[in-house]
């Protein structure tokens, strides 16, 4: 009997162990600022390049991140990009002229959704999309304009030389 | 040159017959788990003797392998000049494969063998055909609680094993080395994602089912004999670890 007492007593504290040991790991180390269940609404958006964008990624404001990337879809009927944005409701000020822009995080970081307050008075509801945008920037677009503008300028600047 | 091939293809129904019984029993031991779950005293002792007399070779082990995590991660980082990374690197690479793989081998040398060499004696003093007189059923008596004990005790040892570990990767790291403890642990939750913690704790659960089901076979159908025991508990740790990895290649794909 009291053998089996303390078998109880120490394979009660294993478990404890292990179960905390499982409860620090999903919340300490885990990105978990907007659990299951808090507080949070809707915004979508639509964006004609999103970049390498991905479910997850975070929304913030002035550096700050005050949601998360939700789903991302694609619109048929405007081919474009349908992002769903998770916002934590305690933001729940956001002027409704206010844009979203994904930006990229650092030179080789992932990529976000940053929100630039604007001046209206009303203010952005669950569900509200938001219009102003700008989209993803591919670098292979803009090597494509800065060579295209190049070989313009090359153009124009030999088409006089050969006239005369 | 016939006895060659008659050597290979002994082997090869040998080895068939053995997973043939492996399946067989299997199937036997998961039909009988829901009552054994019945009476938790058995199940209970079996975590005792799998789970907690484990916990200091699995803390002591994990304790070591995170500060050599830690200064084989930090030199790298070092070399690329982002040392901050190290919690990143660190926790990704325990939670999806060290962590579980290193239990479940560990699991297998100090918890399968007991149980193999266990079982093994028992089949070799008669132990279990005496409870087979007395109509007590060897398998749900002997056999399913042990089994139960080691799958309930694999993914908490698996937890305890990552977070230890940890510990030690931020000793090495934040204590001797000086990375930013804010830049370690913020990185960190960055990039962690709960569905990260799950994969580690699903393949704990994998591994130890297959370790204790292949201890408690080994144990089980081991020759009555001095020399079968211990055969037996040698193929356990063979055949576990074996059977971890190409598990572990299997659930990766599968999860990734």
């Amino acid at each position: 009997m009291r053998q089996s007492r303390a078998i109880d007593v120490s394979t009660g504290l294993f478990v404890l162990l292990g179960m905390t040991a499982i409860l620090f790991l999903v919340t300490q180390i885990t990105n978990r600022d907007f659990a299951w269940g808090a507080e949070s609404y809707r915004l979508t958006a639509q964006f004609e390049n999103i970049g390498g964008l991905k479910a997850g990624a975070p929304v913030s404001m002035a550096g700050v991140t005050i949601g998360r990337v939700e789903s991302i879809g694609y619109d048929m009927q405007a081919f474009k990009a349908d992002v769903t944005m998770r916002i934590d409701a305690r933001y729940d000020r956001i002027p409704n002229d206010s844009d979203a822009s994904i930006y990229t995080a650092g030179l080789l970081g992932g990529q976000y959704v940053g929100i630039t307050p604007g001046n209206a008075e009303d203010v952005y509801h669950d569900g509200d999309r938001v219009e102003f945008v700008q989209d993803a920037i591919v670098l292979e677009n803009l090597i494509s304009k800065y060579l295209f503008s190049q070989a313009g300028k090359d153009q124009a600047a030999a088409t006089p030389a050969a006239q005369e | 040159m016939t006895s060659l091939l008659a050597e290979m293809f002994g082997n090869t129904r040998r080895f068939l017959e053995r997973l043939g019984a492996l399946a067989w029993f299997s199937l036997q031991v998961l039909r009988q788990a829901p009552a054994a779950a019945l009476r938790p005293r058995l199940v209970v002792e079996q975590v005792y003797h799998s789970g907690a007399l484990s916990l200091v070779i699995i803390m002591t082990c994990g304790l070591f392998i995170g500060m050599v995590i830690g200064l084989q991660g930090y030199d790298l980082l070092h070399r690329i000049g982002s040392e901050d990374a190290l919690g990143v690197g660190a926790a990704l690479s325990l939670l999806k494969e060290l962590g579980p793989v290193v239990t479940a081998l560990l699991f297998a040398g100090r918890a399968g063998t007991a149980l193999a060499s266990e079982l093994g004696l028992m089949r070799a003093t008669d132990q279990l055909s005496a409870m087979e007189v007395m109509a007590v059923d060897p398998m749900q008596r002997v056999v399913v609680p042990r089994f139960l004990g080691g799958l309930v005790a694999m993914p908490l040892l698996t937890a305890i094993f990552i977070a230890v570990a940890l510990f030690g990767v931020q000793l090495v790291g934040v204590q001797f080395f000086g990375i930013d403890q804010g830049q370690f642990w913020s990185q960190m939750r960055g990039a962690v994602e709960p569905g990260d913690v799950y994969e580690g704790l699903i393949k704990g659960l994998v591994f130890g089912m297959s370790c204790s089901l292949i201890a408690v076979f080994e144990g089980y159908t081991a020759d009555p004999t001095a020399e079968g025991v211990a055969r037996a508990t040698t193929r356990t740790v063979v055949i576990s670890a074996v059977v971890t990895l190409v598990l572990d290649y299997i659930l990766t794909a599968l999860m990734l």
